[in-house]
C-alpha cells in the first residue's frame, strides 16, 4: 500500500555491478518506502535476480558502482548475516537443500540468532515449536516438515513455503522473493501468496522479482519496474504488468530507445 | 613425494624378543597357533610406502618408538570409567590396555552369551585367527602372538538381543602396546548390535593393534558400530574380518576420531548366496592426524547386496585415506552394489587420498561407485548467512550435516548423540 509520510526504507542510486568482470547491473534507481508492494519484472538475463542476490550481499556479485541505503545504512558495509539482522531477507529462487540437519533446528537456529542480535527474546525448542506450528498454518504446511532435513526431498512448491515460513519467523524489514512463482502449482501459489499478503505490512516492504504477471494477481504490487539490461527502462502501476502480460516485454525496450533519443 | 623410510628389521624382533610374551597356556591349540603367528612374524616386514596397500599410510614413526605390553592391569574403578559407559548397552566388557577388567563387566540375561576370550577360548577356537587374513598381514599376526585375552560374544540360533553389547578398551598407560582381540559369532537367524569402542583416559603415546573377528551364520544379522576416539598421540592398527552366510546381513558404522596415525582394515567376505552387507564410515581428523581406511567387500556368490558411504572431513594439515575395493568373483551373478566415497576438506593443507578400486569378474552384476573431494559449497554457506548466520556457524553447520549423514543411522540413541555433539565441538574448533 502506498502511504502518505512513510519511511524510506530502501534507496538504490546509480547500482552497478559484474560478475566474472561482466557487468550485469548498469545503473539502477530504485527507492522504496515502508509499506509499498513493489514488482521488478523484465525478459530472462535483464538482471533481476542478479540485482536482488546483491541486495542480499552474495559474494559472486561485485559491486563497481552506486549506492544503497537501507534504512539509514549503507548496506555495502554489512556482510550478508548482518543484512538479515538489520531486516534484508531474499527467499531464493532455489533454496539450498542441507542433508543432515532437521528443518525445525535450522528455523530455531536462525529465528534466535536474528532474535538475540535484535535484542529479543530467544524461544527453547518447546517454545519455538510452539511458535513455528503457529505459523506453519498460515502456509499449510504440514508439521512433518518440522523433522525432514532443510528442504531436502521436498517439492518445487514445499521449498517456496519453506521460505516464506523463514520469512514469517524472520519478520524483515524488507522482503526481496525471486522467482518465488516459479515451479509452483495454482493451489501452492494462492497458499504462498496468501501467506505473502498475510506478512505484509505497514511498517514492512516487499520486492518481487518475476518473470510472469501470474504472481501479481496475488500479491498486487503498488509498482511495477520493467528491467532490460541491467537498468529500470520503465515504471508504473500494476496496470503496466497486465500490459506486458499481452503486449511482452519488446514494445517497452522499443519505446525507451526512442525515448532515449528525444532526450537526447 | 613418497619419502620411503627404511626400518629397521630389528623392528619386529624386538616387539616379540624383548617383551614377555604371554605364559604358555593349557591349551594346546593356542600354543599352537601363537607358535605360528611367531613363526609367521619372522618372515614379515613392517610395510612402508613402498607397499601399494600402505603407499599414502607412513607408519615409519611408531617404529622408531619403543612400545611395552601391560601385564598388570591399573585398577580402575567404575567411577574413572562411567563417562564412557552407553545408557543402552545392558551388556558391557572392560578391558583396559588390552587387560581384562572382570570389575567393571556388566551383563544382562537377554540370552547372549558374553564373556572373556580366555573363559570362553577353547569352545571356539576353530575361529580365531580364521577369517581375518592371516599369513602376510603382519599387525594381525603380532596380534595373535601375543594373543592371550578378548572379547567373545555369542548370539545363539535365533536370538535376538534387544540391548547393545559394548565392548569398551580403555587406554591408560604411555608407550603400552595392547591387542585387542574381538570374536563375534552370530549364529543361524540371531540378530544383535555390537559397539567396539577405543577411548582413551589421557593423552599420550601408546599403540593399540586391534584383530576383530565376525562370523554371521545363515539368516543372521549384525549391526557393528565401531568408534575410534583414541588419544590424539596414539597409534591405532586394526583389522576386522567378517564373513556372511547366506542371507545374512552385517551393518557397520565405523567412526575414526582419535590417533596421530590409525589404519583400518575392514574386511567383509559375502560367502554365500544374498549375503548383503552395509559399511559406513566417517572420519574426522585435523591437526596433524593420518586416517587411513581400507575396506574390501569380496561378493563370492550370486545375488549379494552391499551398500557403503564412506565420508571423511580433514581440517588442518590432517590427511585422511580411502581404499574401497569391491570384488566380485566369477560366478557372482546379480550383484548388486554401490559404494560412495565423499571428502570434504575444510583447510588449505588438509589432504585425501580415496581410491575406489572394483575387481568384477561377473557379467550380469550392478556395480555403481563415485568419489568427491570439496570443500564447503558458496552457495549453502550463503543461503545459511542470508538467514543471519554468522560465516563460522554458516560453515559448523553444513560440517556439522556432512558428518551426521553417516552417524544419523546408529540404532544406539544415547552413542549418536555423543558422536553428534563431538563432532559438532570438532567442527567448531576449525579454523
Amino acid at each position: 500500500m502506498i502511504l502518505q509520510d512513510s519511511k524510506t526504507l530502501l534507496e538504490v542510486r546509480g547500482l552497478c555491478a559484474t560478475v566474472n568482470g561482466i557487468e550485469i547491473l548498469k545503473g539502477i534507481d530504485l527507492t522504496v518506502k515502508s509499506g509499498e508492494v513493489h514488482a521488478i519484472m523484465g525478459p530472462n538475463g535483464s538482471g533481476k535476480s542478479t540485482f536482488a542476490k546483491a541486495l542480499a550481499g552474495h559474494a559472486a556479485y561485485e559491486i563497481t558502482g552506486g549506492t544503497v541505503v537501507f534504512e539509514g545504512k549503507n548496506l555495502f558495509e554489512l556482510a550478508p548475516e548482518e543484512r538479515a539482522r538489520a531486516g534484508v531477507f531474499l527467499a531464493f529462487q532455489y533454496p539450498i537443500e542441507i542433508a543432515g540437519v532437521a528443518n525445525s533446528q535450522f528455523l530455531r537456529l536462525t529465528y534466535n540468532t536474528v532474535q538475540a542480535q535484535r535484542g529479543k527474546d530467544e524461544l527453547d525448542p518447546l517454545e519455538f515449536d510452539d511458535f513455528v506450528r503457529e505459523k506453519m498454518k498460515l502456509l499449510e504446511m504440514n508439521p512433518d516438515f518440522l523433522d525432514r532435513s532443510v528442504n531436502e526431498g521436498f517439492s518445487g512448491g514445499e521449498k517456496k513455503r519453506n521460505e516464506i515460513l523463514q520469512m514469517a519467523l524472520l519478520n524483515p524489514r524488507l522482503a526481496i522473493l525471486d522467482e518465488t512463482d516459479s515451479g509452483l502449482d495454482i493451489d501452492a501459489l494462492r497458499i504462498v501468496s496468501q501467506g505473502v499478503n498475510h506478512l505484509a505490512k505497514k511498517d514492512n516492504a516487499i520486492l518481487l522479482v518475476t518473470h510472469y504477471q501470474r504472481l501479481l494477481n496475488y500479491i498486487v504490487p503498488d509498482y511495477v519496474h520493467v528491467m532490460e539490461a541491467g537498468r529500470i527502462i520503465k515504471t508504473g502501476g500494476k496496470e503496466l504488468a497486465l500490459e506486458l502480460e499481452e503486449r511482452g516485454y519488446d514494445w517497452v525496450g522499443a519505446e525507451h530507445k526512442a525515448e532515449t533519443r528525444v532526450a537526447a | 613425494m613418497n619419502t620411503v623410510t627404511p626400518i629397521a628389521a630389528s623392528y619386529l624382533d624386538s616387539l616379540l624378543t624383548g617383551q614377555p610374551r604371554p605364559a604358555v597356556s593349557p591349551s594346546a591349540w593356542l600354543n599352537t597357533l601363537r607358535a605360528a603367528a611367531v613363526e609367521r612374524v619372522g618372515v614379515l616386514t613392517v610395510p612402508t610406502t613402498r607397499d601399494e596397500e600402505w603407499r599414502f599410510t607412513d607408519i615409519s614413526l611408531p617404529t622408531k618408538m619403543s612400545f611395552h605390553p601391560v601385564r598388570a592391569a591399573i585398577n580402575l574403578q567404575a567411577a574413572d570409567v562411567e563417562r564412557f559407559y552407553i545408557a543402552e548397552a545392558a551388556t558391557r566388557l572392560v578391558f583396559v590396555d588390552g587387560v581384562y577388567a572382570s570389575q567393571l563387566f556388566n551383563i544382562a540375561t537377554d540370552g547372549v552369551e558374553v564373556t572373556n576370550l580366555a573363559a570362553g577360548f577353547a569352545a571356539h577356537a576353530a575361529h580365531l585367527g580364521q577369517h581375518v587374513e592371516f599369513q602376510n598381514n603382519v599387525f594381525a599376526v603380532l596380534n595373535t602372538a601375543f594373543l592371550h585375552d578378548g572379547a567373545l560374544v555369542i548370539v545363539p540360533r535365533n536370538v535376538s538381543v534387544a540391548t547393545p553389547i559394548h565392548l569398551l578398551f580403555i587406554a591408560t598407560q604411555a608407550e603400552a602396546v595392547s591387542y585387542p582381540r574381538c570374536l563375534l559369532l552370530a549364529k543361524s537367524g540371531s540378530a544383535a548390535t555390537v559397539i567396539e569402542d577405543y577411548v582413551s583416559l589421557q593423552d599420550e603415546a601408546y599403540f593399540t593393534n586391534a584383530v576383530t573377528e565376525i562370523a554371521l551364520a545363515d539368516n543372521a544379522r549384525v549391526n557393528h558400530v565401531r568408534v575410534q576416539r583414541e588419544s590424539m598421540r596414539a597409534f591405532h592398527i586394526a583389522n576386522c574380518a567378517v564373513s556372511v552366510a547366506h542371507a545374512g546381513r552385517y551393518q557397520s558404522v565405523s567412526v575414526t576420531l582419535g590417533a596421530r596415525i590409525s589404519r583400518y582394515d575392514l574386511n567383509v567376505l559375502q560367502a554365500a548366496e544374498g549375503a548383503e552387507c552395509a559399511i559406513d564410515g566417517l572420519a574426522l581428523i585435523t591437526d596433524r592426524q593420518l586416517g587411513d581406511s581400507h575396506t574390501c567387500i569380496d561378493h563370492a556368490k550370486p545375488h549379494g547386496v552391499s551398500r557403503q558411504l564412506h565420508k571423511c572431513i580433514v581440517g588442518g594439515a590432517a590427511h585422511a585415506v580411502f581404499n574401497g575395493k569391491i570384488m566380485v568373483r566369477p560366478g557372482a551373478q546379480r550383484t548388486d552394489s554401490s559404494q560412495s566415497s565423499r571428502n570434504l576438506l575444510l583447510s588449505d593443507k588438509a589432504h585425501v587420498d580415496t581410491k575406489p578400486q572394483l575387481e568384477i569378474f561377473a557379467d550380469d552384476v550392478k556395480c555403481a561407485h563415485g568419489a568427491t573431494v570439496g570443500q564447503l559449497e558458496g552457495e549453502e554457506v550463503f543461503y545459511l548467512k542470508s538467514r543471519g548466520l554468522s560465516d563460522a556457524t554458516a560453515r559448523n553447520l553444513l560440517t556439522y550435516a556432512f558428518g551426521a549423514e553417516v552417524i544419523d543411522p546408529i540404532p544406539v540413541a544415547s552413542l549418536r548423540h555423543r558422536l553428534e555433539q563431538t563432532v559438532l565441538a570438532q567442527t567448531k574448533r576449525q579454523p
